[in-house]
């Protein structure tokens, strides 16, 4: 997606992502789920800038019981945090989170979800059970959510939005949508379900 | 920053505070703006904060992208962008207040931000 381009190119190539002069409301939202689910390319279909990202450490104890790939750390291990940005006209900047769900990031996730206006929790349909320490996260912190199903090619075609709803355990009213996150209209979707929820939050759907 | 390997930090995140463990203001956000002043820049500035102003040379960045540019953990940037705020020689605004995010006008304006980016 093509951003305004600058009116004064800087020297340096972060010229390129500097904020537009309109920018006036910082915002951001959570792309939130498992590993591989799919939150880089929905933030990548939709960012105006290419995705950033930034090294967060995590805690030592958060490390200790860091089995991914096998690894062990024995002092701190760092995640990457990608995120990309979003210029809207009036003077809006939505800034979009990938955040890992895994119960280990809490603090990191508590850091970056404070003034979040919401998430929105990408669900990959061939592993549900990928998905429930997130959505865990998402509920304790009381921060308002969205369900997104990622549409890969192999998801079993036959779940109900019922069974769905029972099988995560959602709360009513949570707003459910399908996405492929590598289209941006699609993505756009996704998030306009989370943010019409945060305006009308009692909006059967 | 230019010429700079890619890949590689800039500065240790270590050393890159200069030992400064805490900011002297209350706690900039990954969200807060961070803009120059317009002040000269003194002489003798240690690398990290050069590095800071010289990204924000010519336009204003959120404290994470600054991190994401200059590769360093979000906390040490706002311990220089903090420190180099008591010299005024960085301008920062805070986000919007956790308590107004919900305002029915900032979301609609969100949504309809959105609804007129679809299909372009
Ligand atoms: N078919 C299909 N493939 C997708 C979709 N979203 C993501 N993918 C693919 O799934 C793979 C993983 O996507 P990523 O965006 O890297 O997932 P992620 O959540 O960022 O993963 P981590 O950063 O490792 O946690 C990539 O190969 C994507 O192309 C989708 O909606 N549909
Ligand atoms: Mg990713």
């Amino acid at each position: 997606m093509a951003s305004a381009p600058s009116s004064t190119p800087s020297a340096v190539t972060p010229g390129a992502i500097h904020l537009p002069d309109t920018a006036r409301d910082l915002v951001k939202i959570l792309v939130a789920g498992p590993f591989g689910v799919g939150k880089t390319t929905l933030i990548d279909s939709v960012s105006e800038i290419r995705p950033l990202h930034t090294e967060e450490h995590l805690s030592e104890a958060s490390a200790e019981v860091d089995d991914l790939a096998g690894v062990r750390e024995k002092t701190t291990t760092t995640v990457a945090i990608d995120f990309g940005r979003i210029s809207l006209p009036g003077g809006v900047v939505l800034y979009l989170f990938g955040t890992p769900g895994q119960e280990r990031f809490r603090s990191l996730w508590d850091e970056i979800a404070y003034g979040a206006l919401g998430a929105l929790v990408l669900v990959d349909s061939r592993r549900l059970d990928a998905s429930f320490d997130v959505l865990g996260l998402v509920e304790e912190s009381g921060l308002p959510y969205a369900v997104a199903f990622n549409a890969f090619p192999d998801a079993p075609r036959h779940y109900g939005e019922e069974q769905l709803r029972r099988a995560l355990d959602l709360e009513a009213g949570t707003p459910m949508v399908t996405c492929d996150a590598r289209d941006a209209n699609s993505s756009i979707d996704a998030l306009l379900a989370l943010v019409d929820h945060l305006i009308d939050p009692g909006e059967a759907r | 920053m230019t010429g700079r390997p890619a890949g590689r930090p800039l500065v240790p995140a270590y050393l890159s505070t200069g030992g400064v463990a805490r900011p002297s203001r209350p706690q900039l956000e990954r969200l807060s703006v961070l803009a120059r002043s317009g002040e000269p820049v003194p002489p003798g500035l240690p690398a990290a904060e050069l590095a800071l102003l010289d990204a924000l040379e010519g336009g204003s960045l959120a404290v994470v992208e600054a991190a994401a540019l200059l590769r360093l953990p979000v906390s040490a940037v706002r311990v220089l962008a903090a420190g180099l705020a008591d010299r005024e020689l960085v301008l920062t605004r805070a986000p919007i207040p956790p308590a107004e995010r919900f305002d029915p006008d900032l979301l609609k304006r969100v949504a309809d931000g959105l609804r007129a980016l679809k299909h372009t």
